[in-house]
Parts: C-alpha cells; structure tokens; sequence
C-alpha cells in the first residue's frame, strides 16, 4: 500500500506481535514436554500406519465439505425467502455442538436403529451400516460444511450487489456470472476452507475411532492419547503432535500459497435483490440443495434435543455452577479468541495467516499437558483449571475466526485503504472508523463461533480437574460415565441451547443490516 | 463493545470466586484425595464417604477428581513429588504394576478381612471395590457365554480402545488370559462382531442403550444399576465359561504427603463397614470387605470365583505391548 518502504503501520505491527506471541503460547508447552521427556522417541511402525488414515480421512473430509458446501453457499447468496437467515444461522449448529452429543446424533439418524436404516427397512433395502471410512468422513462433513458453507457465503456476499446489478441488466448468463464474478471469488476463499477443514480434521480423534469402527480408524491423535495416559511416554506423544503441528503447517502454506487476494471493488453495502438469479430449473436445483443441506444437518441436531428433553428433571443441582461456568470461560473466549484473530488479522501477511492456523495441529491433550508442567513448579495447576481452559479454547477457536476475519480484514484493506490513507486515517481513528464498522458481520461471527466452540469442548479441563470447576461438557461426561444418560442428554440440550444463545446474540449482534 | 467488558468482568468474577471456594473456612488438616471422574459427583460415593470419614477425623476431606484411573495415574505422574495428593482412589490391578514402579506410593499397614475372589497380598495398595468385566445384554436375546460363541455367532459387541481405555485394557487381558497364544486367532474370530471400539467407557454403553449393538463391555454389577436406580430388569450380564477377568480397584497413599497418619487412617476407613457399605450402590462394584448389612440382591454373584481371571499386576505390565499388537493386527484387516 501507500506507504514508505521499511516503515510499520500499527496493524502490521500488532499483527506481528501477535503472531509471535502465539508461536511462544504454542511453542512452550511443546517445549515442556520434550524437555519434561529428555528427548523425542521416533514414531513407529503402528504410528505411521496412524498417519496415513489421518491424511486420507482428513483430506476426503475437507474435499467433500467444501465441495458439497458450493452449491448451498450459491444458493443462500441468490436466493431471498423467508427464515432464510434463521435457516442460516440453525444449519451452524452442527460446528458448535460437543463432539460426543454430535456422535450420538447422527448415530440417531444414520446407526443401525436409526433414522435411515427405520426408512430402509421396509423398502427392502439395508441394513446400512455407518461404521468405517465413509462414517468417519459423513460425521466430518456433517461437523465441517456449515463452516465452509459459512466461509463461502461470506465470499459471496463480499462481491458488491451492484457487480450482480450490471450482471444481471447485461442478461449475463449464470456461465458467464460465475466465470466473471464467482469463480474469482471461490478461487480465493475455498484454499483456506479447505485448509481449515483439513487441519480440524487431523485432529480428529474420537469420531474417527468411533465411526471408523476399529483400530485401522487410528488417528494420530489418539496415538498421542495413548502416549501421553496409557504409556506416558511423553517423548513420543511430543514427537506426534510435532508431526500434526508440521502436516497442518505445510497444509496451511499450500493453501495460503494458492490463494490469490484481491478486491473486488468496493460497492455501496446495499442487499439488493439478486436480479440475476436465475429462474427455470435452477430454483428447484437452489431449492432441493438447500432441503438436502437442512435435513442432513439439522435432523441429527433434532434427535439430541428430542433426547435431551426426558431427562430434565433426572439433572443433578451441579448443573448450576456448572452452567454458569461454561458461559464465564465461553465469553471470556469470546472475547480474547476476537481480539487475537484481529490482531493477527491487522498483520496482512500469508505467513502470520499460516501460523494463526497452527492451533489447530495441537491437541488440547498437549497443550494441557504442557501448560500443566509449566505451571506445576509455581503453583497448584488445578487453581488455573478455568483460566487455563479459555486460553486453550481461544487457541483452538483462534484458526476457525482468523479464516473468517483475514479474508474480510483484507478486503476492506483492498478496496478503502488507499482513501484512508490519502485522507490520514490511522491508528486508533481508522479501526473505529473503517475497520470495526466494515467488519461487523465478520467480528460478531468470529465472537459468537469462538463463544459457542469454548462452550461445547471438554478440552483441557479434565487434565486441569480440580474441586468445584466442573464445565457443562464436563459434566455432561461424568453424567454419561455413571450410567445417567438420560440426564446427561438433557445436559446436552442445555449444552447446544447454552452454544446456540451465545452464537446467535453475538452473530445478530455483529450482522445488524447484512444477511 | 458493552459486550466485551461484561466478558472480561464475568471473567475475573468467576476466577475470584473459584480462588476462594477453594479455602476451608476452619484451620483443619485437609486430606487431599485424588479419584477419577465418576467417583466425586453428588451421586457417587465421594461426598458421602468424605462426610462419613470427617466425623471421625476432624480434618477435611478434599476430592480431586482427574479424569478415569489410566488419567488419574498419568496427572500423579506429571506432578511428581509436588503433587497435592495424600491419597489416591481408583487405580487398578492392571495399572498397579506401572503405578508401583513410579515409586510414587508408600506402603501402609492397613489390613482388612477381604472378600475378594482372590487372596491379597500387596502392602502398598488397599483394595476398595472390585468387579467383573462382562458382556452386557438384552434380557431374553439369545446371548453367546463364551468368546467362541460369541465370535461364531451373528451377536454384535462394541467394545472400548485397550489404548484409550481402562475396560478396553481388562478386555485384552481377559482374552489373554484365557486363550494365550491363541489370542489372536480369537481376536480374528470376533472381528466381524464388533461393531465399533470406543475412546471410553461411556460412548460404547451409550451405544449399546441406543441399540448400536447387541452387547456391551462391562462390569458384572452393570445391571444392578438399571434394577435399583432406574426399577428396570432388562439387562443382563453374562457369565463366560472361560471365567470373567477380575479388577479389583485399589487406593494408596502417596510417599510425599505431608499428612501420612491420616492417609493411613482414611485407606483404614475406607476397607471399613460404613464406606464398603456406600460404594456398592453409588460405584455401582461389589465392596472389597462385606458391609454388616450385606448386599441388595441386584449384588447376587453371577461368577463362580473359581472362574476368576487376572493376571499378576507384573504379567500384565509386561505382556501389555505384545497384546496390543496383536490385537490391532487382528482387528485393523
């Protein structure tokens, strides 16, 4: 931009501290460990076997979320009808639910009792049977599109009305719509979904095992779980999350690499309708994506809540602090994951994006543990057990915001810095002026997705457990591992309820006029 | 922005408040137990043995609840000598092995008139509960009692991760136990059966409640639970004719507690009548030492105990690896 070579804005200079800042929170606890170890133990042969069904799985995952997630995405952007921003925000419930109530779900829907094999049945079709590398990468879909979808969408909505205005009064064909305007978009969104979704799903432990029906479905991740408690052998379960930490780097370098930013030029903010939107065929094509996305992804949601609601009154009183907990660490999250994610956004540069994708290499299993020991020296672990957990939290949701945020952060960069820089905007004046009201909608994103992922992860917590510091995930846990499911599904609908209320407030809160 | 500053003030609120629910109010000793997760809630045996044990000690009686017995072990072990703990509670026969050469524990003159299936010898950990894994069923479904029936028969299992789990573990043993070097063939056998392994215990009985699969890797005493607690006779458990593989749930104190006397006096309680007497319907396992008043009979035994498996805590330690290999071998074709 207009500016002297060598000399640092502040958004530069705080992406970069920022940045250093996460290599020394991710860095040390690695750190602990091997020191803790004295020394790294080379994986084995069963370890190598792990890692290439974590790069099958993870890659499947990824390809098939983002792939699927277009057309909805396509149809979300052109198509204007009523609930469709309830249908937008309910269709991101999946992402923010607890990986063990998503299990339960979709085993409601797609298990040998459930949903689909009660439709087979009859029809003389079946028994389908989830359990191998299909179900682990339909439970990964299942977790992952309504993030891609979420990233794309924001794709679309960044190419200004009036481009699809001049689009639609030239009669452009959808070809040529989306040679012109869509394709250049997608080409600059979709590497970082895909990287995104790639890296979650390395990390990927309990629904690869449990819907990959065996121990060929072994991840990565639950080698270093088996490292660290079964083994403790610290050396090797440092050495593995080494390994994840350098596959999600390399991931995230192809994925920055192959994206090319640019702005699309800047356009007046109006939601017009989208004249261009194509009639005929088409709206039934938009209407049946859009039914197929709805019913796959929230029927699973609905046999958890329809679960949860039995066992209310079976909820223990420890439900209380234990909800008044998860609100404290989710909004605490909330807001340090939104303020990282901007700072590290405010840097503009591929490589800081890259390493703002790294979190997500790292279990909070080692993040914990090394936490732990760093902290075991000074003073008791178990008194930081809450702090501890919003800072793994804002590393873990960190990734997921930055994805969201970076792409805006630079757009608003590419299409007005050049005027506030002409005009001497800077500094404290050009956030409040420029950058916080352009990214409303991003920020209140980031905000309500960082809240809702904290309020649904056990994380670090058990590592850390400690008298009295029981999360609503913790809880719902121990409820399920003394025999009181029905219970612990009621305290996973207070769960999804709790994580839902969060998104929505702040994602309402950040939309205000945009869809 | 109103937003963030009521965060950050629910923040720090929340961090006072736990700081200081974390001090007894009274200048009492405090004895600071280590347990895993199920034991501390206000339904498992942890409150109401605390409470128990205080009217006798005139101390306080901490839980720290970290996880299941393989995490319980691992966080001793990354505390070290450091640790807070004096007493540790829910380790078990096949985690003593590893938990001993920690040197992490001491030895204790607790003695008890025991009944379990097995004489017991060790000085360093006081066994508190024990069980039998077993298969668990579907009242009146036609249920295989052995691993060569089950394994040619149509029934479906799932069962939990010998990696990730304690049960998974007992099962591994339980097979090498029983068949030797003929595990892997019985591995092989029951490939097609299991439905899905589970990171837990939780998961896989989740599954089974909700029809996933036929039976479930559990404990003998499982169907106890739905009698008493939930008046609900549907679920059994099945005895093997190989026998059922044995855990035994032990306790032990720590070398570097600073409160030795009442760590000793704490194990001493807890193989006593009044605690053996609150597990059996709160930790859902047959208490170590019969209580006065006996047991429900939901508690009746389904085992003969000359049917008993388990290995030495030592065999077990050292043929872990070698199992596990074998099984992942059998299981991941």
């Amino acid at each position: 931009m207009a500016q002297r070579p060598g000399a640092l804005t502040m958004g530069r200079a705080l992406g970069r501290g920022a940045a250093l800042g996460l290599l020394v929170l991710l860095g040390a606890p690695l750190a602990a460990i091997f020191l803790r170890a004295g020394g790294a133990s080379l994986p084995g042969a069963a370890d190598w076997a792990a890692l290439r069904f974590t790069l099958t799985q993870a890659a499947l995952s990824a390809l098939v979320s983002v792939l699927l997630a277009i057309p909805v995405a396509r149809a979300l952007a052109r198509r204007r009808f009523a609930g469709r921003r309830l249908l937008v925000s309910l269709t991101g419930a999946p992402f923010i639910l607890p990986v063990i109530v998503a299990v339960m779900g979709l085993l409601a829907v797609f298990g040998t009792q459930g949903l689909v094999n009660r439709l087979l049945g009859p029809l003389g079709l079946g028994p389908y049977r989830i359990y191998g590398l299909h179900g682990v990468v339909i439970a990964h879909v299942f977790f992952n599109m309504p993030l891609a979808t979420r990233m794309i969408l924001q794709g679309w909505q960044a190419i200004p009305a009036e481009r699809f205005r001049l689009a639609a009064q030239l009669d452009l064909p959808p070809r040529m719509i989306f040679r012109l305007l869509e394709a250049p978009m997608l080409r600059q969104v979709i590497p970082g979904a895909l990287a995104a979704i790639f890296a979650i799903c390395l990390a990927s432990f309990a629904v690869a095992l449990i819907l990959g029906g065996g121990p060929r479905a072994t991840t990565v991740e639950l080698a270093i779980y088996q490292a660290f408690l079964f083994d403790f052998d610290l050396g090797r379960a440092a050495m593995l999350a080494l390994m994840q930490t350098l596959l999600v780097a390399g991931a995230a370098m192809v994925a920055l690499m192959v994206t090319r930013m640019e702005g699309s030029g800047a356009g007046l903010d109006r939601l017009l309708p989208r004249w261009d939107a194509p009639g005929g065929w088409r709206r039934s094509y938009d209407a049946l994506c859009l039914c197929l996305a709805t019913v796959f992804l929230l029927a699973p949601v609905l046999a958890v809540a329809a679960a949860g609601v039995t066992g209310m009154r079976d909820l223990p009183a420890t439900i209380w602090p234990a909800m008044g907990n998860s609100v404290v660490v989710a909004l605490a999250s909330a807001l340090t994951t939104t303020l990282l994610a901007l700072a590290l956004a405010a840097g503009q540069s591929r490589l800081i994006q890259g390493i703002g994708l790294l979190p997500l290499a790292l279990s909070p299993l080692v993040l914990g543990t090394g936490y732990f020991l760093i902290v075991n020296p000074v003073m008791i672990p178990g008194r930081l057990a809450l702090p501890v957990t919003v800072l793994v939290n804002t590393l873990m949701a960190l990734p997921f915001c930055l994805r969201m945020l970076a792409p805006a952060y630079e757009r608003v960069e590419s299409d007005y810095g050049r005027l506030s820089d002409q005009l001497g905007l800077r500094g404290i004046a050009r956030l409040r002026w420029l950058t916080l009201p352009r990214l409303a909608g991003p920020l209140g994103f980031t905000a309500g997705l960082a809240g809702a992922l904290s309020m649904g992860d056990l994380g670090v917590i058990t590592l850390f457990g400690s008298p009295g510091q029981e999360t609503l995930p913790l809880l719902m846990f121990r409820l399920m591992g003394s025999y009181r499911s029905d219970a612990a599904s009621a305290a996973g609908l207070i769960l999804l309820l709790l994580s839902f209320g969060i998104f929505w407030v702040f994602d309402r809160g950040g939309r205000g006029r945009h869809a | 922005m109103k937003h963030l500053a009521l965060a950050a003030g629910c923040l720090i609120a929340g961090h006072a408040a736990a700081q200081t629910s974390q001090t007894p109010p009274e200048e009492l000793p405090v004895l600071n137990v280590y347990t895993y997760d199920s034991f501390t809630p206000d339904w498992g045996p942890g409150p109401a043995i605390a409470a128990a044990f205080e009217e006798t000690c005139d101390c306080d009686v901490v839980f720290t609840p970290a996880g299941d017995g393989a995490a319980l072990l691992s966080r001793l072990r990354l505390e070290g000598a450091r640790s807070q703990a004096d007493v540790v509670v829910g380790l078990d026969t096949s985690l003593m092995g590893a938990a001993k050469a920690t040197g992490l524990f001491a030895e204790t003159d607790v003695t008890a008139d025991y009944d379990l299936p097995q004489t017991w010898t060790d000085t360093t950990f006081v066994p508190f509960d024990w069980g039998y894994f077993a298969f668990v069923g579907n009242e009146g479904a036609d249920l295989p009692t052995s691993f060569r029936a089950l394994a040619d028969s149509d029934t479906s299992i799932v069962i939990q991760d010998p990696r990730s789990s304690t049960p998974g573990l007992g099962l591994l043993l339980w097979v090498k136990a029983a068949y030797g070097d003929e595990a892997p063939a019985i591995w092989d056998a029951l490939s097609d059966n299991i439905v899905t392994v589970t990171p837990g215990w939780s998961e896989a009985y989740g599954m089974f409640l909700e029809g996933e699969a036929d039976m479930v890797l559990s404990y003998t005493t499982s169907p106890a639970y739905h009698v008493i607690a939930e008046d609900d006779a549907s679920k059994v458990a099945v005895p093997f004719e190989e026998g059922n593989y044995l855990q035994i749930e032990v306790a032990a104190k720590l070398a570097a507690t600073d409160q030795p006397a009442l760590a000793d006096a704490f194990l001493q309680f807890l193989t006593g009548s009044e605690a053996q007497a609150i597990l059996p319907t709160t930790n859902w396992m047959y208490p170590a030492v019969m209580p006065d008043e006996g047991l429900p009979p939901a508690f009746d035994q389904i085992v003969d105990p000359s049917k008993a498996l388990l290995m030495s805590p030592d065999d077990a330690e050292a043929i872990r690896a070698t199992a596990l290999d074998e099984w992942r071998n059998a299981l991941a074709r």
